[in-house]
């Protein structure tokens, strides 16, 4: 970490980010990959233990099915019963309002609520109550997300209605994700039958993307704490690749290599170009061709203005927290690389905490 | 599960600092294997004086440890001898990358664990993600603390199934004020050191990709083609079944220079990744290793020694010109990436001679060069 000077807009984030902690209840949300898992549960056990220290919590909402272990839990808690508007249940946001509790439990983040309550879905109803200073409790399943609702369709094949939107989680101050394997623990290679395999493959793929969103989740944390206290980062936690476009040159290969490297990674990819004073039709449609093909395969693309493209390139590495760049070799080196060195050497010798990956051209 | 003859299973429970709670998993999930009639015992449990972690282990049997005398103070050390005539379905082994006190029969703990599960043992184990021989720069990086007690990475990889024990840092924290981790004096000087927000954020996040990596290659549908998949859910250790194609092949160039571990933990990773077999080579300039100086001599042995327990392949290659030797050398090899520690020497306009960086990057102008990063503390 490295102190900076204080740039204004930098500073007025600072507060901003520093006055936002303050202000709101705590969020903590529960995240669980598919249902079963015992997110439930969990944040129940963490509601309980909370009020054995002496904090004042409520449940403010609960699901309709009730597991045993859930039960238990609920009778050491004190409920806010839920409200019954035309034989549909929803949490009682006036009521905890009312009652004020330092912590309200919602089990459920993402049920809709009736047409004449005052928000659409419980997440709003959670939202009204941590600017109100409550704490809040919640639990969710990675399908009941907006943006996974799809991703996780493709996979289960089940169709889901009510979402959170991605944004609202990542309101949230704690995350903490339910990792629990599904199914029996030891089993030997024979005994699983062919359609429980193909069951655990496609809860497996579920499991990594919620690990991934919450390490995604946590790295938005680890931000807003660097802003928050005004340190940079230099160090890259998650692969994020810089493929550096020449003018002229065919760089499919090196974006490609790029691309099976952030796949591997789960990581990301850029695809860096210089702009060029007036390029020629040929390196122009070379370079068209190149970020067309990027684009395809999902990379970030973005074209620096400046005259030294190494010290473009370093300075949006640093600003994007790249962890590798890849760079073609020159072809030919000219008197002045001979005698002063290529850009390529500088690059190498400047790359402080980053590797660099040279390509055959 | 011993009567059906084959290899113990190995489940790897991964947190991300003391205090996460992975030891009250391990045992809450032995407690529920013995509820469902399963024999299991524990084989090595670290109490750490917390109580409700030692709450956990009613009922279930403990096979007691083995006392071991050195340098006149007496230590406890898991008895995997008593554990193999005792043969359990399931063993709970506490700290799975604590290093036996010197004279024990086996160096490292997780070395015990595999004569455990090479007799037919499943085995139920947890460790911290800095443990992790291939994050350990990173980890130096993140929170200054250079982790001496490190698993192989493929140590990890023969596990079955690797399960995040997740806390978020400021649960972790309010245990810690609330001495729940240590005694409170050790507790504030863990906050000042270890136990700072950032490290700990950092931290997590390294073990959540990291697990989501372990669930990744473990059931991951195989890549060729043809309509019925079956998962490599139980693939047995070492056996290459679930091995991709992969189109690369890496060599890490072993020099004396100190960041040469660094490179071999970043080359062997990357190689990992991407399911690439991997080289480490030294191109000795002098003819054979007694002519090179004793410390160099000794240097070289260390980093080639700690490549072999990576499980790379190493060489020694004889040449004057080092660029050149191993430039050829890859070249015969097939290799497609050659990585390199960045020169400490100048760099030097090429009239006046290129320095070893540059002189490969010049003559492997057919494969990529990685020249890797030196990772300092910022």
């Amino acid at each position: 970490m490295t102190h900076h000077s204080p740039d204004p807009e930098d500073l007025l984030r600072q507060v901003e980010a520093g006055e936002r902690y303050e202000a709101r209840g705590s969020f903590k949300v529960f995240l669980g990959y598919a249902s079963g898992v015992g997110k439930s549960a969990r944040m129940f056990d963490e509601a309980r233990r909370r009020k054995e220290r002496g904090e004042d919590v409520v449940v403010g909402a609960t699901q309709p099915v009730i597991s045993h272990e859930v039960q238990e839990l609920l009778q050491k808690l004190e409920v806010v019963p839920l409200k019954t508007l035309d034989e549909m249940q929803v949490m009682d946001v006036e009521l905890i309002l009312k009652r004020h509790p330092q912590v309200c439990v919602v089990d459920g983040l993402a049920f809709h609520n009736h047409p004449r309550s005052y928000h659409m879905a419980r997440w709003q109803d959670v939202e009204e109550l941590l600017e109100a200073g409550i704490s809040i409790l919640a639990s969710i399943n990675l399908q009941y997300i907006d943006e996974y609702k799809e991703k996780v369709e493709k996979i289960t094949g089940k169709h889901v209605v009510d979402a959170v939107p991605l944004e609202f989680l990542k309101s949230a101050g704690e995350i903490e994700v339910v990792d629990v394997p599904p199914g029996m623990t030891f089993q030997h290679a024979g005994e699983i039958p062919e359609d429980a395999a193909a069951q655990q493959q496609k809860l497996a793929k579920l499991r990594e993307m919620a690990l991934l969103l919450t390490a995604d989740i946590v790295d938005h944390q680890l931000e807003l704490y660097m802003q928050r206290h005004g340190v940079e980062q230099l160090w890259g936690t998650q692969e994020r690749i810089l493929v550096y476009v020449k003018a002229g040159v065919d760089a499919r290969q090196m974006i490609e290599s790029g691309h099976r490297n952030a796949e591997r990674f789960r990581g990301e990819l850029y695809v860096v170009n210089v702009r060029q004073r007036e390029p020629s039709s040929r390196v122009n449609s070379v370079l068209q061709d190149n970020l067309h093909f990027a684009r395809t395969i999902g990379a970030q693309i973005e074209t620096l203005e400046e005259e030294d493209w190494t010290a473009a390139v370093l300075r949006f590495a640093h600003e994007h927290r790249i962890t590798q760049i890849f760079v073609h070799h020159s072809r030919n080196e000219r008197w002045i690389e001979r005698i002063f060195g290529s850009g390529i050497d500088r690059l190498i010798q400047a790359a402080e905490g980053i590797d660099v990956r040279v390509f055959p051209q | 599960m011993s009567e059906s003859g084959g290899r113990g299973h190995l489940k790897l429970l991964l947190g991300y600092a003391a205090g996460v709670g992975k030891t009250y998993r391990t045992l809450d999930e032995a407690q529920k294997l013995k509820q469902q009639g399963v024999d299991v015992v524990i084989g090595y449990f670290e109490p750490h004086s917390r109580q409700a972690t030692i709450e956990m282990t009613q009922g279930l049997e403990m096979v007691p440890r083995r006392k071991v005398l050195y340098r006149g103070s007496q230590f406890e050390e898991m008895d995997t001898a008593a554990i193999l005539r005792r043969r359990p379905q399931v063993c709970v082994v506490d700290e799975f990358a604590h290093t036996n006190v010197p004279g024990s029969e086996r160096t490292k703990r997780w070395e015990d664990v595999r004569v455990l599960l090479d007799n037919g043992i499943d085995v139920l184990t947890n460790m911290n993600v800095q443990h992790l021989e291939s994050l350990n720069d990173a980890v130096w990086q993140v929170s200054g603390v250079r982790v001496r007690e490190t698993v192989p990475d493929w140590v990890v990889k023969e596990a079955d199934e690797v399960v995040m024990v997740d806390l978020p840092p400021q649960a972790l924290l309010n245990r810690l004020r609330r001495g729940v981790v240590y005694p409170q004096e050790k507790a504030m000087q863990a906050l000042e050191n270890f136990f700072k927000e950032p490290t700990l954020v950092t931290l997590r996040e390294l073990a959540l990709r990291q697990t989501a990596h372990e669930v990744d290659v473990r059931h991951e549908p195989p890549k060729d083609a043809g309509g019925a998949s079956s998962p490599r859910l139980h693939s047995q250790p070492g056996s290459s079944g679930g091995k991709r194609e992969s189109p690369d092949r890496l060599l890490i160039h072993v020099t004396t220079d100190p960041s040469t571990a660094a490179l071999i933990r970043r080359g062997k990773r990357m190689a990992d990744f991407l399911d690439a077999e991997c080289f480490a080579v030294f191109v000795n300039t002098a003819s054979g290793l007694h002519s090179l100086p004793a410390d160099e001599r000794q240097t070289v042995e260390r980093h080639l020694n700690f490549a072999r327990n990576l499980q790379i392949e190493t060489r020694i290659l004889e040449g004057e010109d080092v660029a050149g030797t191993l430039v050829s050398f890859a070249r015969r090899q097939g290799i497609t990436q050659i990585f390199l520690v960045r020169t400490r020497q100048r760099n030097l306009p090429a009239l006046f001679g290129r320095n070893l960086v540059q002189q490969i990057v010049w003559l492997a102008r057919d494969m990529q060069v990685t020249i890797v990063a030196e990772h300092r503390r910022p």
